[in-house]
């Protein structure tokens, strides 16, 4: 009877699940999908504690306890410019923890009693979990600056992560004939669980800052399917449904950051996107034009349409509090703005929106890619704010350029074209900009937030 | 064997209906999604409270209560984090569209 009623609950949660993946994905329910999910997990930890297999609850509530307090003084604290490395963090945490799981399973297996499909979830779930737990933290550290953002690349390296592949599964593959027959074998495992962390970390390296939003979601991806590997290992059906419709989550927003690139994810993970600078002659023999505070007031000031095409700097320098005032400003003259989001923009899915939603810009001014670029023929000036690859004109026209094909924000249609930037460096992918030397364009050099703080000052006198 | 069949089948369906449902995802909507589908992949916590719960092997009790705190900074850190930034998609009552000038 007891029995029925978990198994219930489970059914209850993984439908629950279900619903809440539809609701999040239209923005009228979306909140409420993520109440549903959370109630849905609710449900499958109360009923999981009726179980008759519990003898002692002081461990469990202790890890309950610590867990829900260290979750959600982070989820409140967190700045909203810190979403990318909080969600890494988050993945890391849940693959740890079915890689936990699996690790726990394995010590209490018995030989000659455990059969090969459990013993294949286990170093499965085991070396997923690891690899989600070690590659997050990587990804955390690289989105917090702990670690260089850029590409780090050696010598052999991808041959190097290929070995250490090769090893693990040959070690697993050893662990599950070697435990069928005589039990655990404590050495070999570990080396595996170690092995499985020190990948996680490689393959991190070489990607780079402006492929993260890929890594995320691919981490993402990952943590589903260590949790639908742990069920597998433990038989438990609600935690096979849960995991594979993060997986295919995960894998779908990893999709549409790859298509928005117009790169493969073996491209984004091996290649080593952007590691060397080849910033050359390109600039040669060209100027950019510099422009000040109170002309950049003034031509936003008399334009009509103004179209913003925040990118990472944006982040950085985190002004959307700024970017919003001049949004205001703007508005109250009569002047029509609108953002233009690139779909990677940023170091996450999203993550542009999330930022200006922080600052309280109402989400009807944000556009996608798709829908602003044939307006901006009628723009009058497009304020680039701290973007630099996704209006590079050269994805467009320059089939050399290894931006090509990449789908951009037309900025240089525009009439006129404001650049607000630290300098003149190539952006991520170490391509020169040809935007910043067209006859239409003026750069502000300065950082993002300075920069508006500065015009808006100057807008009052226009 | 036939149990792992029933569950690789329920693993295919399950991935399919994860496709099906949030392939119209708006890109407004990508971080919160993650953020909330990340949250569900805590969901190991019920494997993890079973092995904490246990009285026997010390190794297995401290693996498991470590794998039910780490879990349950993933579900709560999660749907918190992801409901704090939906709170923030609230369209505000400024209305849809730019003003007229004044």
């Amino acid at each position: 009877m007891r029995v029925a009623v978990i198994e219930l609950a489970y059914l209850a949660a993984g439908a629950a699940f279900i619903v809440a993946l539809k609701w999040l994905s239209s923005p009228r329910t979306a909140r409420r999908g993520n109440l549903v999910g959370a109630s849905g997990m609710l449900v499958a930890v109360v009923a999981t504690l009726l179980h008759q297999e519990i003898v002692r609850y002081e461990y469990i509530l202790a890890g309950l306890v610590v867990g829900s307090a260290v979750g959600a003084v982070a989820a409140r604290r967190a700045p909203m410019t810190a979403m990318p490395q909080m969600v890494a963090l988050f993945n890391g945490v849940g693959g740890g923890a079915s890689m936990l799981v699996a690790w726990a399973e394995y010590v209490a297996l018995r030989g000659g009693q455990a059969g090969a499909d459990v013993l294949v979830s286990v170093m499965v779930t085991t070396v997923v979990g690891a690899v989600t737990l070690s590659g997050s933290v990587m990804a955390f550290g690289k989105l917090q600056e702990l670690v260089p953002g850029r590409p780090i690349t050696y010598p052999l390296q991808q041959a190097g992560n290929l070995v250490l592949l090769l090893a693990i599964l040959l070690l697993a593959a050893f662990l599950v004939a070697r435990t069928a027959t005589t039990g655990p074998q404590p050495a070999p495992f570990y080396l595996m669980l170690g092995l499985a962390l020190v990948l996680g970390t490689a393959f991190i390296l070489p990607v780079g800052g402006a492929d993260m939003p890929v890594l995320i979601a691919l981490l993402n991806a990952f943590s589903g399917l260590a949790a639908a590997g742990a069920g597998f290992v433990l038989h438990n059906h609600v935690l096979i449904v849960s995991g594979a419709l993060v997986g295919s989550s995960g894998v779908l927003l990893t999709q549409i950051m790859c298509w928005a690139m117009n790169r493969s994810v073996g491209n984004v993970l091996f290649g080593a996107f952007g590691a060397t600078a080849q910033a050359t002659g390109a600039a040669a023999g060209r100027v950019a034009q510099p422009i000040q505070a109170d002309e950049a007031a003034t031509l936003l000031a008399y334009a009509r349409r103004v179209v913003i095409v925040p990118g990472y700097g944006l982040a950085v320098s985190r002004a959307q509090n700024e970017v919003r005032d001049l949004m205001t400003a703007l508005e109250a003259r009569g002047v029509q703005v609108s953002f233009a989001i690139h779909p990677v923009a940023g170091r996450m899915p999203g993550h542009m929106n999330v930022l200006l939603a922080e600052a309280d810009i109402p989400y009807d001014r944000l556009v996608d890619m798709e829908e602003i670029n044939p307006e901006l023929e009628r723009t009058d000036v497009a304020v680039v704010l701290g973007a630099n690859d996704v209006v590079n004109p050269a994805a467009r026209s320059d089939p050399t350029s290894p931006l090509y094909g990449m789908p951009i924000i037309d900025a240089d249609r525009a009439a006129h074209v404001i650049v607000i930037k630290r300098s003149l460096s190539p952006g991520f992918a170490g391509v020169d900009n040809e935007l910043f030397y067209m006859a239409k364009t003026r750069m502000f050099f300065a950082d993002g937030r300075e920069a508006l703080v500065r015009i808006l000052q100057a807008l009052k006198t226009v | 064997m036939a149990e792992l069949l029933f569950a690789l089948n329920i693993f295919i369906l399950a991935t399919f209906v994860g496709f099906e449902v949030i392939s119209k995802v708006p890109r407004l909507l990508h971080t919160p999604l993650m953020s909330g589908s990340n949250a569900i992949s805590g969901i190991s916590v019920i494997g993890a409270i079973l092995i904490a719960g246990e009285v026997g092997d010390p190794l297995r009790t401290v693996l498991g209560v470590l794998a039910v705190t780490l879990a349950m900074i993933n579900v709560v850190g999660g749907f918190m984090v992801t409901d704090r930034m939906l709170e923030m998609f609230r369209q505000p009552p400024r209305g849809g569209g730019p003003r007229p000038p004044a």
